[in-house]
């Protein structure tokens, strides 16, 4: 019931005539894009009775998706010379290049039962030509909003040469009531804010639930127990699991390794908190730092070798980075302030983190020596970044200031630019996105 | 109302065997307690005005230590209060107690669960130098998720730098 059954289809279509070859359509994301590229995405074509408004539900949810980047600009169909009402027939390029779209998107939607069937086609205006070759989607309607990211997984993907998000998913703390008695539950949603369900109830506090790197599970702090505990949930069936209860303890910020089997986390025995890591079947554990100081947030690099984690052994919050068994620790933050919950980015090149400076919060990013450190956001209480599957956007929690103080989920490109607010019926926080789906 | 919070937070921390009695909560005294047994006749048991009652330990006794900014070090103040509170436990060594310890909002959610243990850590280890048995006493963090004063400024937050001594059930129930 929690997994929408979904058999999604992609297959290629013939050329539409003369095959493509890599066009001049293409944004560098790396170069810091200031003027989005002009899209027109008119409704898809229905084809049979059964289409109804699923063209325009599609094509609007692609539009989001797209315009949401801050990468693209789309056209409004108010200013379309020429209809696509034919998805056969040959593109009227002039008609399109006239109102400046750099880039089309066309596509036909047909619905038989619940079974949904589109098929689309990108083109590149300027160049008249086809960019790749047209797709062929198909599921069931319940899962037509995944059909509408994928598509625009595919536009993104062809004109940025980067692998899209949309279609994706992102775990997160719920959050109800006034701030002195605020309600926490583990919620999942995708990754615009739609489909939102909740995973667990709001009875104990729940905090920073973290997917596994296939999206199948996921692992949380609960005070069921009175006592914080990690655990890990099982995201198709619900069912959930503590996985450390020694006696007289704390257990929390836990996160996988990419292997899925290893959980590291931080322990609290008195007055002190290491990291340390076990193995989910066995759970046999090790301690993985021995420092009297806090050492928590461990965040694993992408190929399992590295951690980095936040401590206060220097006698501030900093970053260091050690091997995935343990031992020597490398420091890397060393600008002004403190920095916390560091997160190693699915590229592996850099690692996103909070830092409290000066009064305030700031989401930032540094490469994993720690050079080359860029804050991205700037607020009262910005906390807690989750990396987009890509590596070029950035999902985190920020708080309001004061009495009625709240939580919401803001997304922020790695340059900075825009920045936006997640939108979640209640508030939010703890954000954290899973891969991309199959 | 204040007892009311306290109780509803010892749930919290107690969970489910707790909850399924608060009513010992009141603490109805312990017969054999010298202090409760003492001369005022107006006493009534379980009020603040019963020296053997959760609600005198809280309100007269003190049931909390302040801390500075990111700071697990107790003050004068709160040696004194934990010196108390000491007294207290010894007294009545029926019950056990759950130090709660808490963060203000200016830190990072995981960084303030660990200051938050230090803290509970901190008024544990304090309480056990004065004789109280360790067995009696248990630590929990909450660190920034639970405040009980809402601005955003540094009167709240002194606030919400706390280490809270939590009285339970007592060992005998």
């Amino acid at each position: 019931m929690m997994v929408r059954v979904l058999c999604l289809i992609l297959m290629c279509l013939a050329p539409a005539w003369a095959a493509a070859q890599d066009g001049p359509l293409r944004i560098e994301i790396t170069e810091g894009v200031i003027e989005p590229l002009p899209v027109a995405i008119p409704d898809l074509v229905p084809e049979g009775s059964g289409a109804g408004d699923w063209g325009q539900r599609i094509a609007r949810v692609v539009a989001e998706d797209l315009t949401g980047t801050g990468l693209f600009r789309e056209i409004p169909s108010s200013a379309f010379i020429s209809q696509v009402s034919d998805f056969a027939a040959p593109v009227q390029y002039a008609d399109w290049k006239a109102i400046n779209a750099q880039a089309l998107v066309a596509g036909a939607v047909s619905v038989n039962g619940n079974q949904i069937n589109v098929k689309f086609r990108l083109y590149d205006v300027f160049s008249g030509a086809e960019l790749g070759d047209g797709l062929q989607l198909a599921g069931t309607t319940d899962a037509w909003r995944r059909i509408a990211h994928k598509m625009a997984d595919v536009v993104y993907s062809r004109i940025t040469g980067e692998t899209g998000y949309f279609d994706s998913r992102v775990v997160f703390v719920s959050e109800t009531g006034p701030k002195a008695e605020r309600r926490k539950r583990l919620a999942i949603m995708d990754y615009d804010g739609a489909n939102v369900q909740y995973l667990t109830g709001s009875e104990s506090i729940v905090l920073a639930p973290r997917f596994s790197s296939t999206g199948d599970r996921v692992l949380y702090t609960s005070y069921e127990t009175g006592f914080p505990r990690i655990y890990v949930l099982d995201v198709g069936s619900v069912q959930r699991r503590v996985l450390e209860s020694q006696p007289g303890t704390m257990s929390f910020a836990p996160r996988f390794a990419p292997n899925g089997q290893t959980v590291v986390y931080s322990l609290t025995q008195g007055a002190n908190t290491d990291i340390w890591s076990m193995d989910i079947n066995s759970g046999q554990s090790q301690r993985l730092t021995s420092t009297p100081a806090i050492e928590t947030a461990p965040s694993f690099s992408p190929d399992g070798n590295q951690m980095v984690f936040e401590s206060d052994r220097s006698g501030t919050q900093q970053l260091y980075v050690m091997p995935a068994g343990g031992g020597e620790a490398r420091r890397i933050s060393f600008g002004e302030g403190r920095y916390g919950t560091p997160v190693w980015s699915p590229r592996g090149d850099l690692i996103a983190f909070t830092k409290q400076s000066k009064g305030r919060f700031h989401i930032g990013v540094m490469r994993t020596d720690g050079s080359e450190e860029r804050l991205l956001t700037a607020s009262f209480l910005d906390e807690g970044p989750t990396w987009a599957p890509n590596g070029r956007v950035v999902m985190f929690s920020r708080e309001t200031q004061g009495a009625a103080g709240r939580s919401t989920l803001y997304s922020v490109d790695i340059t900075g630019r825009n920045l936006r607010p997640v939108r979640t019926p209640d508030g939010g926080s703890d954000p954290s996105w899973g891969p991309l789906q199959n | 109302m204040k007892l009311k919070t306290s109780m509803l937070m010892l749930c919290a921390a107690l969970g489910v065997a707790a909850c399924t009695n608060p009513a010992s909560l009141g603490g109805a005294g312990t017969g054999n307690d010298p202090l409760a047994n003492g001369a005022n006749g107006g006493v009534v048991p379980g009020s603040a005005s019963d020296p053997a009652s959760p609600a005198y330990f809280q309100q007269a006794v003190g049931d909390r230590v302040l801390f500075a900014v990111d700071q697990s070090t107790l003050t004068p103040e709160g040696r004194a209060t934990l010196d108390g509170q000491a007294v207290w436990l010894l007294q009545n060594a029926d019950y056990t107690a759950v130090i709660e310890g808490h963060a203000d909002e200016q830190g990072t959610r995981e960084y303030n669960l660990a200051l938050g243990a230090r803290r509970a850590d901190a008024a544990r280890a304090y309480l056990v130098s004065q004789g109280v048995q360790p067995g009696r006493l248990q630590v929990v963090s909450y660190g920034k998720e639970r405040p009980i004063e809402v601005c955003s400024e540094e009167a709240c937050y002194a606030k919400n730098r706390r280490a809270v001594t939590v009285l339970a059930g007592g060992l005998t129930s």
